[in-house]
């Protein structure tokens, strides 16, 4: 009997490699948990066959590009749209013999922190299904935590990989910018957008990094990783050094629960050896939001300008070419594209360009160079991942402002193009709470190393106990 | 700064070929005043001074070889065409761009 709720990649490697289990039976037993839970989790949004072969299996985001595979990006302007080429991340998947269970759900464009806005209903966080599971990865996460993959890919503009495996309690890497190929995946905001890894343990986190990771020559902002991925093994944090921002300790907004956690998960990594220390991030943390609120609208206004209703997608009924564009988009974007493209675009129109979109990037210099003095005091930084934890379905929808601060704390990290990795730290009314770790850039092994010697230390048990 | 009319709100969903109903008009135009004015808090920094930072790393231009290399074919470039005419993609005639 294979137990896919507490299954492991790396216990699930072992056993495929020891014969002990068949990539067949591994495949159904997967499928099996699909059939018995995601009519209420509805994490997937499209399943796949079992393609044969002994890797693992795994569940992919469906803003990421699926050769002979529909890939809607939760909405219904690409909805029965097949790409006709893989992503350079799934074809490294296929390269190492994973097996694509099938396409996750997301909010729509991943432009969301619940996946309320996907154009294809929600998916629900399985510690308490009346509640969201975050996102935009939502679908991923849930998925993970739900036993339904033993890991996943998300995607990450301002905190869709990080958020959702903070509110389903598992880990979750928004790696270095430029670390991952973006080659193939629904583009949002480009100088933002990173594919990450979601995944049950730290160890199984980095070990699906180390296969997706690395200089691709169709994404030309990638790079090589300077040194490679390490799984750690280190279960004490001596001669580490940890800062402690106030601000990003201390935003309005932060739930007791949440606070009284992560103070307990510092106290902790203190006690296996790091240094903690307090620090500040005053202008990163006040200027992220509005910062992050126009350089991804303006990026994404130019990005979704593509879908015209003319090479592949929805196409809306109409006798002439610009009312067919413009009732094609109507039609097809959901409210939440909209508000963005009509943010975005009005920051980049003539007259307000400067003062939005120029502005903010040079914030956006101010958030790189204040992370950047941190990192030569402390190896890593420590906080909330989100100031709540789970909300209820529909409690934020009709807000978009109040759903927008659901990031406040895992924005400016993105800002600065730095990798951040969430580690559940522990429960608050019964729902997981994440602790954020944010590192300098390529610090992705000192995260992992962080992450798994927590993780060791505390014995989080990930199985939503409705599931136990 | 943030304050954005009907007229200018319809102007902006032109440029981004954005056919809005009425409804729709409504709600945004309250929503996205309430969005601007989060946004420009921005401007209450003095950044004369610094640069602006399009990209987290500094990028160079990166040049390959101009060399033809697999692509394509007509029909997969094709394939999820909403329309196909030989080997063109279809659009109703007319009309500025």
């Amino acid at each position: 009997m294979i137990d896919t709720l507490r299954l492991t990649a790396e216990e699930a490697k072992r056993l495929l490699d020891a014969r002990e289990i068949s990539g067949a039976e591994l495949f159904a037993a997967y499928r099996t948990s699909i059939d018995q839970r995601d009519q209420e989790l509805h994490c997937y949004l499209h399943l796949c066959d079992d393609p044969g072969g002994d890797g693992l299996p795994i569940a992919v985001k469906d803003v990421i590009g699926t050769k002979g595979i529909p890939t809607t990006a939760g909405s219904k302007i690409l909805e029965g749209y097949v790409p006709v080429y893989d992503s350079t991340v799934v074809e490294r998947l296929k390269a190492h013999g994973l097996r694509i269970l099938g396409k996750t759900n997301t909010d729509e464009f991943a432009m969301g922190s619940s996946t309320e806005n996907s154009a294809f209903g929600p998916s629900h966080n399985p510690w308490d299904p009346s509640r969201v599971p975050g996102g935009s990865g939502g679908g991923s996460a849930a998925a993970v935590t739900g036993g339904l993959a033993p890991w996943a890919l998300g995607s990450d503009t301002g905190g869709s990989i990080k958020q959702p495996s903070a509110l389903c309690g598992n880990v979750g890497l928004r790696p270095t910018y430029g670390t991952v190929s973006r080659y193939g995946i629904v583009a949002f905001a480009s100088s933002l957008d990173q594919v990450g890894p979601v995944a049950k343990t730290v160890r199984d986190c980095a070990y699906l990094y180390s296969i997706i990771a690395g200089r691709d020559e169709r994404d030309t902002t990638t790079v090589e990783l300077p040194q490679p991925v390490e799984l750690p093994e280190a279960t004490d944090l001596k001669g580490l050094r940890v800062g402690v921002p106030k601000e990003l300790n201390e935003a309005e907004g932060i739930e007791p629960g949440v606070a009284v956690a992560v103070q307990a998960a510092i106290a902790k990594l203190e006690e296996l050896g790091a240094e903690v220390g307090e620090c500040s991030l005053s202008l990163s943390v006040e200027y992220g939001m509005p910062c992050y609120y126009l350089i991804a609208p303006a990026e994404a206004s130019s990005n979704l300008a593509r879908y015209d209703g003319v090479r592949y997608g929805y196409r809306a009924d109409a006798a002439e070419r610009l009312e067919m564009y413009e009732r094609t988009r109507d039609e097809g974007f959901g409210d939440e594209p909209k508000r963005r493209i009509m943010v975005g675009t009005y920051a980049l129109s003539a007259g307000y360009y400067d003062a939005y979109y120029g502005q903010a990037q040079k914030v956006r210099t101010v958030i790189k160079r204040e992370h950047d003095a941190l990192f030569e005091t402390f190896d890593a930084l420590v906080s909330p991942t989100s100031p709540t934890v789970a909300f209820p379905l529909g409690a934020r929808t009709a807000d978009p402002l109040a759903m927008y601060l659901s990031d406040v704390l895992t924005i400016p990290s993105c800002m600065a193009g730095l990798p951040g990795l969430n580690v559940p730290c522990g429960l608050s009314e019964g729902l997981p709470v994440g602790l954020q770790l944010v590192g300098p850039q390529f610090g992705e092994n000192t995260l992992f190393r962080i992450g798994h010697a927590f993780e060791q230390a505390i014995g989080f048990d990930p199985v939503p106990e409705r599931l136990r | 700064m943030a304050n954005i009319d009907r007229e200018q709100l319809l102007h902006v969903a032109h440029l981004a070929r954005l056919e809005l109903r009425e409804d729709e008009i409504e709600r945004l135009e309250g929503q996205l005043n309430d969005i601007l004015e989060a946004v420009s808090k921005v401007s209450e920094l003095d950044l004369a001074d610094v640069p602006p930072t399009s990209h987290p790393h500094e990028v160079v231009n990166v040049w390959d070889e101009d060399e033809p290399r697999p692509c394509l074919s007509t029909d997969e470039a094709l394939a999820n065409a909403p329309e196909r005419e030989g080997d063109f993609f279809k659009v109703p005639p007319g009309g500025a761009t």
